[in-house]
C-alpha cells in the first residue's frame, strides 16, 4: 500500500475510530477519534483527513491528517466509540466512563455525561472500592454496555444517570471485549479464553451461553461480529491466533488461522464488504484479510508484500445440509475455497499497533511508536 | 580516572538554599532523589524548621520535549532497520545502504528543527519562544555536524568529488540565499536592486556560478558601459572546469584545465581588465582564491567552514581528504583572527576535519543535551566499522555505552520506556541486564500494560522478570477479591506456592457460603490443575460435586474416595469429604462397594484417631461433641451399606 500516511503525534495511541458517516450519505469517512495512553496526560483527539489540508501545492501534504481539537481524559483511554455523529464514548483505566460531545462550529470538546465509578473492585484490600479499569465499550443509541477487570458488565443509556443494568461477578477473570449480537443480547471475550453470550432479558447473572477454546485457556483481546450474518464472530487472541465462531453451533470456533506473533489487540470486519477483515497486533503488523471467493484474478496484485495464510482449519460444524450460498465465506468448509489473501498493510514493522477503523475505503491505525497511520485507498 | 573534560555545571533547585543546608542525595536509575538533611548537625538542629520536600531531578530533560518525542519515535525505526540490514550487505551496496540510514537520520532531525521552528515562531510568550529558537539551533548545528560526519566518514568521498560534497553541506546550511535571490528577481530592475552585488557575490562565494553568470548579464543589459567586462568574467565562470558526476576525466586532466584556467583569471586580473568595476574586480579575485578578498567577505561567508570551503574551491578544487585538517585549521585561525576563541561547534568540526571521530563523539558529548545524537551517530559510525579499535576502561566499547545511555534515559520517561527496550536488545553486552533492572520498575497500572511488559520479557526468555509481574499481579487480584483472576495469573507464572494459597480461599469461601465462585475457571482448569496438589484438589472436588449433581453416583463415590486415599485432600478438609459421603452411603441403590466402604472405614478411623485430643472444657467440648456425632453417624451409615453391599455383590455373584 502505497497511500498510507504517517504522522507523530507524541503520544502513544490506544484507540482510532471513524465518525460514523450519516446512513444514507454518499460521503465518505473524513474525522476520527483519537485516544493515548501511558501518559503523563492522557487525551482524547479529533482529527480530519480532508482535502482542505492539501493547502500546498505538492502533493506531500495531501491526505496527512490534522488535529481537529482535544481534550485531557484522566487516565488511559482503554476504548473509544462513536455513540452517533457528535457523542464520542470513551473507556478509562480509572473506571470512569464518559461521553465527550463535539461542537463542530468551534471545534471544541466538552464533557456531556460522566460515570466515574463505573467499575470497581471491592476487596479486603480495599476498605470501600477501589477503581478498576473499564476495557470495552460497545454503543448501540441509546445504549452503552461496558466490560471491566473487574468482571462486571454495565449497561448504561444516554439520558440516565444510574446504570440501567449491572451484572456484578459477570466474569471471575477479566472482560477484555464486547459487542452486540442481536439488539437485547451482547458477546464478551475474557482472559480465559471464553465467549459469553449474554441476553439482557434475563435475570440473574449467568450467561445464556459459554462458547470457548479448547484446553489451554489462551486469553481472548477482541472480538467483533460479522456486519450481516450476525452468528459469525471473529476474535483475536494473545497468541496472535484469529479464531471464527459460529454461535449457533457448538462451544468451539469454526476455524482458527494462525496470524500474529503477539497479542492481537483488535479485528474488525469491513462494515461493507464483510469478505475482507483487518486485524492488528502486538508484534507491530496490521493485517488485511480478503476471503472473497474471486481471489483467483486478484492474487498476483495482493500477494506483494504479503503472504499466504497457513490454514489450520479446524472444521467441526456439519453444514452438508445448509444451502452453500448462504454460508458466509469465513465458515467455508470447502477445501478448495479455503483460500484467504493476507496482506500485510503497514511499510515496515514498528511497535505495537493497538487499534484500527476501517469505514469504506479508509482505514485508521495507531501505534505505541506514537504514529497515526492513515490510508484512503484500502481497495485500489 | 582521567581529568575533567570541563567544568560540570552546577544546577540551583528552587527553594533550597544549599549553602546553609545539607542536602543528601541517592540515584535512581535515570533521575537522582535530593533532600534536605541535618545529618550530623548538632547545634539546634530542631529549632529552624527544613525544608519538607524531597525533589526528584532528571538529567535528560530533553525526553520531556513534546517535538523531539518525534525524533525518539522515528528514528527507532531507522536505528532499528540499521541493525537489520547489517549481515548481508557487502561493499558497494552496503555503503549505499549506510548512505541512505544517514540520510533518514538527518531528514527526521530537519523535520523536527522545522516543527520546532514554527513552533518558535508562533510562541505566545517570548521566553518560550526564546527557549524553543535555541532548540532549532542546537538541531540545525546537529545536521550540520551529522552532515559532515556524512560525507568524511560513511561517504568517504575522495579528492575530487569531496569538494562537491562539501560544497553541497554548505550550501545546505547557509540557506539565506535564497530567499535574498528571490527578494532580488522580483524586482523590478534587478540589477538595481540594494542587494544586487551582495547576492552575486553570495552565489560565487557558493560555487552557484551558473546562476551568478545570469546575474551578472542582467547587469550587462542595463548598463552598457560595463556589458563588456560582465561579458568577460562570465566567459571566466563558464568555462571554471568543475568535476562532474559522469564525466571521466581524471584528476591530473582536471588539474591541468583548472591550471590554464586559473592563469587566465590572473591574467585577467593584472590586466586591470575590471579595473572599471571594483565589484567585478573583487568577484575575480575571489575566484582567484585571494584569501584577503575572502576575508573581506566575513559577513557574507557567515562562519569559517564557508570561508575554508569556498577558499578550497578557487586554489585547491582537488584537495585530499588528508589534507583537509591543515586547511581548516589555518582557515579557522584567519577567519577568527584571534579576535574570538573558537566555539563548542568549531571545535567539533574542526575534529571532524582531521578525522578524529572519538575527539568529535565526545565533544558532542559534552556540549549537547542529550544522548540522543552521539548514541545514533556512533551507532552508525560503528557500523561503518570504524570504531572498533576503541574500547572504554568502563563497561564494554563506546557504541554499546551510549547506547545504554540514552536508552536509560528513555526508561526513565514514563511513556517512552518501550522505545528503549529495543536499544537495549542490541547492546551485546550490558543490554540484557540494564533491561532487567529497568523492565522491574515500570509500574502495572493496567493488565493491558503488563500485558506488553510481558510480551518483552517473555519474548526474551526473562523467566525471573516474568514470575515476578504475574506474581504482582496475581497479588493485586487477590487484594482486590477477584480469585479468579489471582489463579489465572499464577497458572501464568507457573507459580505452584501461590497457586495453593488462591486454591485454599477458594476452599476457605466454600466453606463459608457452600458453592463455589468462579465455576467459569474451575470447570475449565485443564491440565493446568496439576500446578499445585492444592489446585488439584480444588478441581478435582468441584469435579465430584458435578458428578454428584449429574447424577453419576458411582463417578462421584470413586473420585471422593480416591481424594482421601491419594493423600491429596489437606487433613482439614477430610471430616467434610467423610460428610459428604453419607448421602451417597444413604442412596437407595448401593454406590460404595464392599472394598470401598472398607476403605471409606479405614480412612474414617485413621482421622478419628489423628484428631487433636481437647484437654479444655467449654466451646470447644461443645464442638468436640458435636463431630463425635458426626462421626458415630458416619460409623452407622457406613456399617449398613457394608451389609447391603455384601448382600448385593454376593448375589450378584450367585446369578
Amino acid at each position: 500500500m502505497e497511500d498510507i500516511y504517517a504522522k507523530f503525534v507524541s503520544q502513544k495511541i490506544s484507540k482510532t475510530r471513524w465518525r460514523p458517516v450519516p446512513p444514507g450519505s454518499l460521503q465518505t469517512a473524513d474525522i476520527f477519534a483519537a485516544g493515548s495512553w501511558d501518559n503523563e496526560e492522557n487525551y482524547v483527539s479529533l482529527w480530519a483527513i480532508g482535502d482542505f489540508g492539501n493547502l500546498d501545492s505538492d502533493g506531500g501534504f495531501e491526505g496527512d491528517h490534522q488535529l481537529l481539537c482535544d481534550i485531557r481524559h484522566h487516565g488511559d483511554v482503554m476504548d473509544l466509540q462513536f455513540f452517533d455523529q457528535e457523542r464520542i464514548v470513551a473507556a478509562s483505566s480509572t473506571g470512569c466512563v464518559t461521553v465527550f460531545l463535539h461542537h463542530p462550529n468551534n471545534q471544541t470538546l466538552s464533557v456531556s455525561q460522566q460515570w466515574t465509578s463505573a467499575h470497581y473492585h471491592t476487596g479486603p484490600g480495599s476498605p470501600s472500592c477501589s477503581s478498576a479499569p473499564c476495557t470495552g465499550i460497545v454503543c448501540s443509541n441509546p445504549e452503552i454496555v461496558t466490560v471491566g477487570e473487574d468482571g462486571r458488565i454495565n449497561l448504561f443509556r444516554a439520558d440516565h444517570k444510574e446504570a440501567v443494568r449491572t451484572i456484578d461477578n459477570a466474569d471471575s477473570s477479566t472482560l477484555h471485549a464486547v459487542t452486540f449480537l442481536r439488539t437485547p443480547e451482547i458477546l464478551t471475550v475474557n482472559s480465559i479464553g471464553q465467549l459469553k453470550i449474554w441476553d439482557f432479558r434475563k435475570q440473574g447473572n449467568e450467561p445464556s451461553q459459554i462458547l470457548s477454546l479448547t484446553g489451554d485457556r489462551v486469553p481472548l483481546h477482541c472480538v467483533d461480529r460479522h456486519p450481516n450474518q450476525q452468528h459469525v464472530v471473529a476474535t483475536g487472541g494473545q497468541d496472535g491466533m484469529l479464531s471464527i465462531w459460529d454461535v449457533r453451533q457448538g462451544t468451539m470456533p469454526v476455524s482458527l488461522l494462525k496470524a500474529h506473533e503477539a497479542e492481537m489487540w483488535e479485528v474488525h470486519f469491513h462494515p461493507s464488504n464483510p469478505d475482507h477483515l483487518f486485524t492488528c497486533s502486538e508484534d507491530g503488523s496490521l493485517w488485511h484479510w480478503d476471503a472473497s471467493t474471486d481471489v483467483p484474478e486478484k492474487s498476483s496484485l495482493f500477494n506483494q508484500g504479503g503472504r499466504n495464510s497457513t490454514f489450520l482449519s479446524h472444521s467441526i460444524s456439519n453444514q452438508a445440509n445448509v444451502h452453500q450460498s448462504l454460508i458466509s465465506s469465513w465458515l467455508s468448509t470447502d477445501p478448495a475455497k479455503d483460500r484467504i489473501e493476507i496482506t500485510s498493510l503497514l511499510p515496515s514493522r514498528t511497535l505495537s499497533v493497538n487499534s484500527l477503523d476501517v469505514l469504506g475505503p479508509c482505514l485508521v491505525c495507531g501505534t505505541d511508536s506514537e504514529a497515526i497511520y492513515v490510508t484512503r485507498q484500502l481497495f485500489s | 580516572m582521567e581529568e575533567l573534560d570541563g567544568e560540570p555545571t552546577v544546577t540551583l533547585i528552587p527553594g533550597v538554599n544549599s549553602k546553609k543546608k545539607q542536602m543528601c542525595f541517592d540515584w535512581g536509575p535515570g533521575e537522582m532523589l535530593v533532600c534536605e538533611t541535618s545529618f550530623n548537625k548538632k547545634e539546634k538542629s530542631e529549632t529552624e524548621p527544613g525544608c519538607p520536600f524531597i525533589y526528584i531531578i532528571r538529567k535528560d530533560i530533553d525526553v520531556y520535549s513534546q517535538i523531539l518525542r518525534k525524533l525518539f519515535n522515528e528514528s527507532h525505526g531507522i536505528f532499528v532497520g540499521l541493525q537489520r540490514i547489517e549481515e548481508e550487505l557487502t561493499g558497494k551496496s552496503r555503503k549505499a545502504q549506510l548512505v541512505r540510514v544517514s540520510k533518514n537520520y538527518r531528514s527526521v532531525i530537519r523535520a523536527c528543527m522545522e516543527e520546532m521552528h514554527q513552533v518558535a515562531i508562533g510562541a505566545k510568550d517570548p521566553a518560550c519562544g526564546r527557549q524553543f529558537s535555541s532548540q532549532v539551533s542546537i538541531l540545525s548545528a546537529m545536521e550540520l555536524i551529522w552532515n559532515l560526519c556524512e560525507i568524511l566518514f560513511i561517504e568517504v568521498a575522495p579528492a575530487g568529488p569531496l569538494l562537491l560534497h562539501l560544497l553541497d553541506w554548505v550550501r545546505l546550511h547557509v540557506c539565506e540565499v535564497d530567499s535574498l535571490l528571490a527578494d532580488v528577481l522580483g524586482s523590478e530592475n534587478p540589477s538595481k536592486h540594494e542587494s544586487f552585488w551582495k547576492l552575486v557575490t553570495i552565489l560565487v562565494l557558493q560555487g552557484r556560478l551558473d546562476e551568478a553568470r545570469q546575474m551578472l548579464s542582467k547587469e550587462a543589459d542595463a548598463s552598457p558601459s560595463s556589458a563588456g567586462m560582465c561579458r568577460i568574467l562570465g566567459d571566466l565562470m563558464r568555462t571554471m572546469p568543475v568535476l562532474s558526476p559522469g564525466n571521466t576525466q581524471t584528476l591530473t586532466e582536471l588539474e591541468l584545465k583548472w591550471q590554464h584556467w586559473h592563469e587566465e583569471c590572473e591574467r585577467h586580473l593584472q590586466d586591470s581588465t575590471f579595473a572599471a568595476s571594483p565589484h567585478l574586480e573583487s568577484l575575480c579575485k575571489i575566484m582567484l582564491g585571494d584569501e584577503a578578498a575572502l576575508l573581506e567577505q566575513k559577513e557574507l561567508l557567515n562562519n569559517w567552514y564557508h570561508f575554508l570551503v569556498t577558499r578550497l574551491l578557487y586554489s585547491h578544487p582537488t584537495v585530499k581528504p588528508i589534507d583537509l585538517h591543515l586547511y581548516a585549521q589555518s582557515s579557522l585561525d584567519l577567519f577568527l583572527g584571534g579576535e574570538s576563541s573558537p566555539e563548542p561547534l568549531d571545535n567539533i568540526l574542526l575534529a571532524a576535519f582531521e578525522f578524529d571521530i572519538h575527539q568529535v563523539i565526545k565533544e558532542c558529548s559534552i556540549a549537547l543535551s542529550n544522548w540522543w545524537f552521539v548514541a545514533h551517530l556512533t551507532d552508525l559510525l560503528d557500523h561503518c566499522k570504524l570504531l572498533q579499535s576503541h574500547n572504554l576502561y568502563f563497561g564494554s566499547n563506546m557504541r554499546e555505552f551510549l547506547l545504554l545511555e540514552y536508552a536509560s534515559g528513555l526508561f526513565a520517561h514514563h511513556s517512552l520506556w518501550q522505545l528503549g527496550v529495543d536499544y537495549f536488545d542490541y547492546c551485546p553486552e550490558l543490554g540484557r541486564v540494564s533491561l532487567e533492572l529497568h523492565i522491574e520498575r515500570i509500574p502495572l497500572s493496567t493488565e493491558q500494560k503488563a500485558l506488553k511488559v510481558l510480551r518483552i520479557c517473555e519474548q526474551r526468555q526473562m523467566t525471573e522478570q516474568v514470575r515476578s509481574i504475574c506474581k504482582i499481579l496475581a497479588m493485586k487480584a487477590v487484594r482486590n477479591n477477584r480469585l479468579g483472576s489471582a489463579l489465572s495469573w499464577s497458572i501464568r507464572a507457573k507459580d505452584a506456592a501461590f497457586a495453593t494459597l488462591v486454591s485454599d480461599r477458594f476452599l476457605r469461601d466454600y466453606c463459608e457460603r457452600g458453592s463455589f465462585s468462579d465455576l467459569d475457571l474451575i470447570d475449565n482448569l485443564g491440565p493446568a490443575m496439576m500446578l499445585s496438589d492444592r489446585l488439584t484438589f480444588l478441581g478435582k472436588y468441584r469435579e465430584f460435586h458435578r458428578f454428584y449433581g449429574e447424577k453419576r453416583l458411582t463417578d462421584a463415590a470413586s473420585l471422593l474416595l480416591s481424594l482421601m486415599t491419594s493423600q491429596i485432600a489437606p487433613r482439614s478438609f477430610w471430616v467434610i469429604l467423610l460428610i459428604d459421603a453419607l448421602p451417597l452411603l444413604e442412596e437407595k441403590e448401593v454406590v460404595f462397594s464392599a472394598e470401598q466402604t472398607y476403605e471409606l472405614m479405614r480412612c474414617l478411623e485413621d482421622f478419628a484417631s489423628r484428631r487433636p485430643v481437647w484437654r479444655e472444657p467449654g466451646v470447644q467440648q461443645l464442638q468436640e461433641d458435636v463431630e463425635n456425632t458426626k462421626l458415630e453417624m458416619l460409623r452407622l451409615a457406613l456399617a449398613r451399606n457394608l451389609g447391603r453391599a455384601i448382600i448385593k455383590e454376593g448375589s450378584l455373584e450367585g446369578s
